[in-house]
């Protein structure tokens, strides 16, 4: 992955924009959060392949980077994003990886199921 | 404390554990052994290890691909072992805990029906830190448990959560296999979206004692079937 090009990930968000999408949404500490460091509160959740919609989208804020979706009926938002797949022309993937290179976030909108 | 001195030629071995890497760090310098002594070992990795966090550094995978590569890396390993059958079940990474457990066991039981192993590695249940980990364990056990007692393999399980000592005791085995260091940390090297292998080594070579200490050593406890009877 690559560090993310606001400009580029804006058009991808464009592009994407009024279709029938599929989402992958995901957030964690990872399972050995509290394996590691007892005062860490292991929290995860994921979902995937579920279908949305969006007609209006950005990204903001000077990085780790925001991104929020909004739908006809309510709203995506993932904060801590630092990453994109530049390669992927059709789906747009964005992850978050923190210091030690480890995922803490992902949001991943795609026409196809993953 | 004994090491593990059977005979184990010609023998099945059915290795258990839901994520590529598993096998690395706790038994790989054993299999090796039980390999060069003639053993045949099967290895049934339940998921792709698909939503792992780790993406290398810089990270060359991300969600989409990491399934793949991490299959990859998993039949690297299994080759620096000597692994001569690995299995892929197919099952989503994070969710063994959550999944049917008529599906898991009847995949568990007919691996089991087909191999007659005499040896099984897996996670022990409840002692295991990941959830995957504990419920890898637990399907192993309820299936080996439903089998008539003197078509049961033994089972050795790895343990590492932070009160298991307490609770287990010490090690039932403990196996020295600083002999088997190469296969053991080329094993380890070819996950490499998961682990780096500098940090692991430094500066130190395989030959230094304090890696030979570290890694050398690989604990295992029997998991016991038939207390009260």
């Amino acid at each position: 992955m690559q560090l993310i090009n606001l400009e580029k990930v804006q058009h991808r968000i464009e592009s994407l924009k009024g279709e029938e999408l599929y989402l992958h949404l995901e957030m964690t500490t990872g399972a050995y959060a509290s394996h590691l460091d007892s005062t860490k509160h292991p929290a995860a959740n994921f979902i995937t392949n579920t279908k949305i919609k969006y007609d209006h989208g950005s990204i903001a804020g000077i990085g780790p980077y925001r991104v929020g979706l909004k739908m006809a009926e309510g709203w995506i938002y993932t904060e801590g994003l630092t990453h994109w797949e530049e390669e992927e022309s059709e789906r747009l993937l964005l992850a978050g990886h923190d210091g030690q290179g480890k995922l803490v976030v992902a949001l991943q909108l795609s026409r196809e199921p993953f | 404390m004994r090491e593990e001195n059977r005979d184990v030629m010609s023998e099945n071995i059915l290795v258990v554990f839901p994520h590529p890497d598993d096998e690395a760090f706790t038994v790989s310098g054993t299999l090796a052994k039980h390999i060069e002594a003639g053993a045949h070992i099967t290895y049934a990795c339940l998921t792709l290890g698909e939503m792992g966090r780790n993406m290398g550094i810089p990270p060359f995978a991300n969600r989409v691909t990491l399934p793949h590569i991490r299959k990859i890396e998993l039949e690297r390993s299994c080759e620096a072992i000597g692994i001569q059958d690995l299995r892929m079940l197919g099952f989503h990474d994070k969710m063994i805990e959550f999944e049917d457990q008529v599906l898991l066991d009847s995949q568990l039981d007919a691996l089991l029906k087909e191999l007659r192993p005499t040896i099984v590695y897996t996670f022990y249940p409840g002692f295991s830190v990941h959830p995957d980990h504990d419920a890898c364990g637990e399907s192993v056990i309820r299936t080996i448990g439903r089998l008539p007692q003197e078509e049961q393999p033994i089972v050795y399980c790895v343990a590492f959560s932070k009160n298991h000592q307490e609770v287990l005791g010490k090690p039932h085995v403990v196996n020295d296999v600083k002999e088997y260091l190469k296969p053991k940390m080329t094993s380890i090297e070819a996950h490499r979206s998961q682990f780096q292998a500098a940090e692991l080594l430094g500066s130190k070579k395989l030959e230094d004692e304090e890696i030979r200490e570290r890694y050398g050593w690989e604990r295992f406890w029997i998991y016991p079937f038939h207390v009260s009877e």
